[in-house]
């Protein structure tokens, strides 16, 4: 059944089960998941517990073993891998624990490339790459690429990759494990800001502190939905 | 929606994958980069010398027959006839024609060379003596012609006025063809200056060695010269008609000038007492089937070449997808079509393949082909040659780029396929 339109993502029912030889392992065993629009939602939970799974799954990464996800009002589940792609490209943003940046782009072209994937000309994707990439503060780092900037700043231009095309949710995984405090104050503090915006970002953390910052934590504890504030 | 995702997707990209490839191409390892371009020039070259070599080594045959040997136009007389009637009419409108430049005639006649004629043989004893044709030339008009003054390897080419000497070709003596074998004999023990006796039919003279030819031509190198006016005598022949005429054209007519030589004479009805042929024509054929052979021989190597480049290749680009695998995980969590991924190596291969070929190219026909040209690798039966024509070199271009493309494409691809997460997470 289609969830509410106040619901940006709505998982039903959702499993996943990894194979390995005849070892089964039930990783989410049923989660029923919802955020709503403009909401930051915070997925906490123990190593294992299933946290960056159930990240995965609505984020359209990976495919469930069995449930049904929405994703602004379409069911994604049924998407082949192409129109995943292309999903991705127009709705969703990225920032992942290690960067996850082209290490032959400079920041100014890792931010442009899903913006020209969009259509956008190289020049108008270099402008507003920089204009995303001024707002978090590397406006001096344009050319640079990732083997040249810090840790935080590296974060910093994954975040401005994963906004430069206004996604309508943002998924973040453990961004701030890989950094300093300053870095990872700041990391959130980009994300307190976009959310002011009107952003709805859903991140995966296993620090608690960080998570209090979202507007509501969602607790996963051996593969289902413990708690939810 | 998914039509209209798709689509989206589709549109651009062609615009993203180059966007990716010149990034990646020009930030890649410079040493890398040339080692990739490195492997691809000189599979190209194994493409075009390889084969070149081969066949230029019968090509240079060719070109020798035409310079050294028929010369352009070649007329000979019938096979039922004894001469080639009509020889002045021939040639007065020959030289006539505005694309000759020169021709010459032969008396030619079949005789043998006798170099142990002073002294009583034993009973068992083998004469030291060759059959051969006796060619006829005008001493000045032939070196115009054939050039054989520059084919005189020892001793000196034949002076006008000269009636006692004679030029052996290097194939009748055993020093320069050291061969025994049933059927094939060769003069030993002659020297320049030493007297020998030709004898043709009932006619015999006593003559002086002059100088020994190789042109590498059998017609030259089996064969004595001597004046015409001798061989004439020799053979007895009463008329002014000759054996043999060969035309050279001028340099400006050599492409198309035999032909139109040919049906000229044609039209005058010199066929009816003469054999005319270009010299393309009066190639043996056993040099056309050594062409054809070599050719294929040259194309075999020339395929494994390509299979090699398409494995090197294959090879470069699979370990170069497989340690950016991450990456290309990371292209498609973001968004970036499957195509766009693919189409970025295609054209990288492209890229190797393209530089590769042009530096080839360069070293081909900066360097290679002029230098074989002037230094010619010393084959015994011919002076090698690359022989690399413009558009034969293009098609192995075009080859060695489909191949690449396909040999990039194949493990983009299978890279590609893999799962998004399970890229992007090393798994």
């Amino acid at each position: 059944m289609k969830p509410d339109e106040k619901y940006i993502i709505a998982a039903r029912e959702l499993k996943k089960s990894f194979i390995d030889g005849d070892k089964i392992t039930h990783v989410l065993k049923g989660i029923n998941f919802e955020v709503k629009r403009g909401e930051f939602v915070a997925i906490i939970g123990r190593s294992g517990a299933g946290k960056s799974t159930l990240l995965y799954q609505i984020s359209m990464l990976d495919h469930p073993t069995s449930g049904e996800i929405y994703v602004d009002g379409e069911n994604v589940s049924k998407l082949d891998e192409e129109d995943r792609v292309a999903f991705r490209l127009r709705e969703l943003g990225y920032v992942f624990q290690d960067y996850a940046l082209l290490p032959d782009l400079t920041a100014r072209e890792n931010v442009a490339v899903p913006l020209i994937m969009q259509g956008r000309s190289i020049a108008e994707a270099y402008e507003i790459a920089e204009k995303m990439l001024s707002r978090v503060g590397l406006s001096e780092r344009f050319n640079n690429l990732p083997s040249k900037l810090s840790g935080g700043e590296q974060q910093r231009v994954s975040i401005a990759r994963a906004i430069a095309h206004e996604p309508k949710i943002l998924f973040a995984d453990e961004p701030t494990a890989n950094l300093d405090t300053e870095s990872s104050a700041l990391v959130l503090q980009i994300f307190l800001e976009l959310h002011k915006q009107g952003q709805t970002i859903v991140m995966v953390t296993h620090e608690e502190e960080y998570a209090r910052a979202a507007q509501r934590i969602v607790k996963i504890k051996d593969g289902v939905v413990a708690k939810g504030e | 929606m998914a039509l209209k995702i798709k689509a989206l997707g589709n549109k651009n990209a062609w615009r993203v994958g180059f966007f990716l490839s010149y990034r990646q191409i020009k930030r890649a390892n410079v040493w890398t980069t040339a080692l990739i371009i490195a492997v691809m020039t000189l599979t190209f070259l194994n493409l075009v010398v390889v084969t070149g070599v081969l066949v230029g080594l019968i090509q240079s045959s060719v070109e020798a027959q035409r310079e050294r040997g028929t010369s352009d136009v070649v007329i000979n007389k019938l096979d039922q006839k004894t001469e080639i009637e009509n020889t002045n009419d021939i040639v007065n409108v020959a030289k006539s024609l505005p694309q000759v430049q020169a021709l010459s005639m032969h008396y030619v006649g079949s005789g043998t060379l006798n170099a142990d004629y002073r002294r009583k043989l034993r009973e068992d004893e083998k004469p030291n003596k060759v059959p051969s044709t006796i060619g006829g030339i005008d001493p000045a008009s032939e070196d115009g012609i054939t050039h054989l003054s520059n084919y005189v390897i020892e001793g000196n080419y034949l002076q006008e006025g000269d009636t006692e000497g004679v030029l052996v070709g290097a194939n009748l003596v055993y020093k320069y063809t050291p061969i025994e074998v049933t059927g094939f004999s060769t003069l030993k023990n002659v020297e320049i200056g030493q007297k020998v006796k030709i004898t043709v039919g009932k006619n015999s003279k006593e003559v002086i060695i002059r100088g020994f030819v190789k042109s590498k031509v059998d017609n030259n190198d089996f064969r004595i010269f001597m004046l015409n006016s001798e061989v004439r005598k020799l053979i007895g022949r009463q008329s002014a008609n000759v054996d043999e005429i060969s035309i050279k054209m001028k340099p400006e007519y050599k492409e198309d000038g035999p032909l139109e030589v040919k049906r000229i004479l044609l039209n005058n009805g010199f066929d009816e007492g003469a054999k005319i042929q270009t010299w393309q024509e009066a190639e043996p054929k056993f040099l056309l089937d050594i062409a054809a052979t070599f050719g294929m021989l040259g194309n075999l190597i020339g395929s494994i070449g390509l299979v090699v480049a398409s494995i090197t290749i294959f090879i470069v680009i699979f370990v170069n997808a497989l340690t950016r695998r991450k990456f290309i995980g990371i292209l498609k969590g973001i968004g970036v079509h499957p195509k766009s991924i693919e189409i970025s190596y295609i054209i990288q291969s492209i890229f190797y393949a393209v530089v590769g070929s042009a530096i080839g190219l360069v070293i081909l026909y900066g360097f290679l082909v002029p230098f074989i040209y002037a230094h010619p690798i010393n084959f015994p039966f011919s002076d090698g040659i690359l022989y690399a024509p413009l558009n034969g070199t293009m098609i192995r271009v075009f080859a060695l780029i489909i191949t690449t493309v396909i040999a990039g494409f194949i493990p983009a691809r299978m890279i590609v396929k893999k799962n998004t997460l399970d890229a992007i997470l090393g798994r």
